[in-house]
């Protein structure tokens, strides 16, 4: 039997989100036997996945399957599901797979469970741990079908290197492609260059506190000083300060990084809906009484303009000693 | 034009979550039910295709009789009538089935609007499975929709770090979130409307079997975060020594 992950890639290559499920399925298949598989379409390195423990890469090398399609992609998946034998399929939080998530659902007549942070307690009572209310709650839940679709939380398990040795397999089961007769992609926009939001390490986020959007020239810089993706609050979104992309909450997007910096961000409820996920929060704000400070792990009362600038000298100075 | 609007009830934003029963159950105690945030989205667009192109817009809800204060508030904001499906929507498969089950009863509805999760279990995958269930297209976290020529429409979704435009047919499921409107175009009932939604017809139906596929056994509280480490805004090295040292994250 085998566990298979759908294995997505970012630029053509094996992404994060990829990794963090093979890392799962590698750490439950190390409990139960199982072999990993991962089905990718036309990844460019599909190697990569065995060093995240993955034993064999069904890669789909039909062009006309080169970009994301819900109906197709859940096809073959399907089909790899048949072929594998496998009894728990994983997929990652993207919004690609969050699309496909009940399609293959339905495809291999699984019981679907989504935003799961935890590996199954034990395989003849399958429960797994997921965040409900929007982080505020983990509800304990059992799958009580043969067949098992887990969408995992981005960031909640992380990446863990186990090589193994794998092989690559070229994977073109036959799909109906009249899929695609009445639903064409007509226009992509993608912001490039900058690290997407939902998938970065390190978010530095900012908010009302910073006055005015000609401040963020020193946000911008602390985030490329640690690599990191820049978001905001909803005024400042609203404001017309910052792209509506950058706005995270209850009402903007969900994000988990490891690392959440909020400069002059008072730490509302439906903010921190957006970003209670993080591992590790940092606040900067110039009031000691700012609700943030309640939900983050290391604080300093300061005024932005003072302690922000600092900060990017620090950091700069840290890792040229790297 | 037909469209039908699913809509769930859900816990508003601010609630204090907890549990009770030694945590087996959600305490409803003193909640505030609002209508989920994504499916609002979608009921202000479908009042715009109404308003637009001529529309029925019925809103469909799988709850006990306790949604139905939100019901009417949809009722309000200008859905025609509603549909009520009398069972507690405990699993996603069992409620998707609910639906699946009247919408194959009521074939004429083109388009069927819904959030891309609720907010409560955040499952994402009720509409989803719905839409699969009745061999229909869908759509997910739409960020955009317009009627082109006949039957033909552009959709917009959104994508990791940003977005994909679509041309496809009705009938369709799409799964609406923030952007699919501007925040100020959202609606709130108004005097009248809550008048008249008491006038409106809301048709109460029994459910259908179905099987459940996934069972919450227990909740529990996110571990709750240590106390936060003050640091000096004259000791920056501190921070930078925490975050490489203890977090591990730099
Ligand atoms: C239904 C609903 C949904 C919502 N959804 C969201 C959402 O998704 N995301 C979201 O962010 N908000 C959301 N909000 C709004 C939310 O309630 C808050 O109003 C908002 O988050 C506040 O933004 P802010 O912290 O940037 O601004 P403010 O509340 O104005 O806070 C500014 C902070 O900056 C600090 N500050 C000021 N000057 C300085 C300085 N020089 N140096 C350091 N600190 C300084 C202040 O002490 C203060 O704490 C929602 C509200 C509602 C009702
Ligand atoms: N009980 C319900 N009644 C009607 N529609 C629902 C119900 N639950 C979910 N939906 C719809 O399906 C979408 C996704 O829900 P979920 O899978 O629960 O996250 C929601 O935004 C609603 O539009």
């Amino acid at each position: 039997m085998s566990i298979l992950i759908y294995a997505e890639k970012q630029n053509g290559k094996v992404s994060k989100g990829a990794k963090e499920l093979a890392s799962y399925a590698r750490a439950y298949a190390d409990k139960t036997g199982d072999q990993v598989v991962a089905v990718g379409f036309s990844l460019e390195n599909p190697e990569e996945l065995f060093q995240y423990g993955v034993n064999k890469v069904l890669n789909v090398t039909n062009d006309k399957l080169k970009d994301f399609n819900a109906f197709a992609y859940s096809h073959v998946i399907k089909e790899a599901v048949d072929k594998e034998n496998s009894k728990m399929v994983l997929i990652s939080s993207s919004n690609d797979s969050i699309y496909a998530g009940p399609i293959i659902a339905q495809y291999i007549d699984a019981g679907y469970v989504s935003n799961v942070i935890s590996l199954p307690e034990d395989s003849d009572h399958f429960v797994v741990k997921r965040k409900v209310f929007t982080s505020k709650g983990i509800a304990y839940t059992a799958i009580l079908t043969d067949k098992k679709l887990l969408r995992i939380s981005k960031n909640s398990f992380g990446i863990a290197e186990k090589a193994v040795d794998g092989s690559v397999e070229e994977f073109n089961p036959p799909v109906d492609l009249s899929v695609y007769d009445e639903y064409k992609v007509v226009n992509v926009e993608k912001v490039t260059g900058k690290v997407p939001l939902t998938d970065a390490d390190i978010i530095v986020s900012a908010g009302r506190g910073l006055k005015g959007p000609e401040n963020w020239g020193m946000i911008e810089e602390l985030a490329d000083v640690l690599g990191a993706a820049t978001a905001c609050s909803k005024p400042v979104a609203d404001l017309g300060w910052r792209p509506h992309q950058e706005h995270v909450g209850q009402t903007g997007k969900q994000v988990a990084p490891n690392l959440y910096i909020a400069v002059g961000i008072s730490g509302a409820i439906q903010h921190l809906a957006g970003v209670n996920g993080s591992k590790y929060m940092v606040v900067i704000n110039n009031d000691p009484e700012a609700p943030f400070f309640k939900a983050a792990d290391y604080g300093i009362v300061g005024d932005a303009f003072e302690v922000v600038p600092k900060l990017i000298e620090k950091l700069k100075a840290y890792k040229a000693n790297q | 034009m037909k469209i039908l609007l699913l809509m769930s009830s859900v816990p508003d934003t601010t609630s204090k979550i907890n549990f009770t029963d030694g945590d087996t159950k959600f305490d409803e105690n003193g909640i505030q039910w609002v209508i989920n945030p994504h499916d609002e989205f979608a009921l202000t667009k479908a009042m715009q295709l109404k308003e637009k192109h001529g529309a029925e817009l019925v809103v469909l809800n799988v709850g006990t009789a306790k949604t139905e204060p939100v019901i009417r508030k949809v009722l309000a904001i200008g859905a025609d009538r509603a549909v009520r499906i009398d069972v507690e929507p405990t699993d996603s498969y069992f409620t998707a089935v609910q639906i699946a089950d009247y919408i194959n009863k009521h074939p004429e509805f083109d388009l069927i609007m819904a959030g891309k999760e609720s907010i409560d279990f955040n499952g994402g995958m009720v509409h989803g499975m719905a839409a699969e269930m009745t061999n229909k297209k869908f759509v997910n976290a739409v960020i955009g929709f317009e009627m082109k020529d006949g039957n033909t429409v552009e959709v917009s979704r959104e994508i990791e770090g940003g977005k994909e435009t679509i041309e496809t047919t009705l009938p369709l499921v799409i799964g609406g979130q923030k952007g699919l409107v501007k925040e100020e175009e959202l609606r709130i009932p108004n005097m009248r409307g809550i008048m008249m939604a008491r006038k409106k017809p809301l048709e109460v139906l029994p459910a259908v079997e179905a099987e459940v596929r996934t069972k919450i056994e227990k909740f529990e509280k996110p571990p709750v975060k240590g106390s936060i480490k003050m640091i000096d805004k004259d000791n920056l090295d501190e921070l930078i020594d925490l975050l490489h040292n203890e977090a591990k994250v730099i």
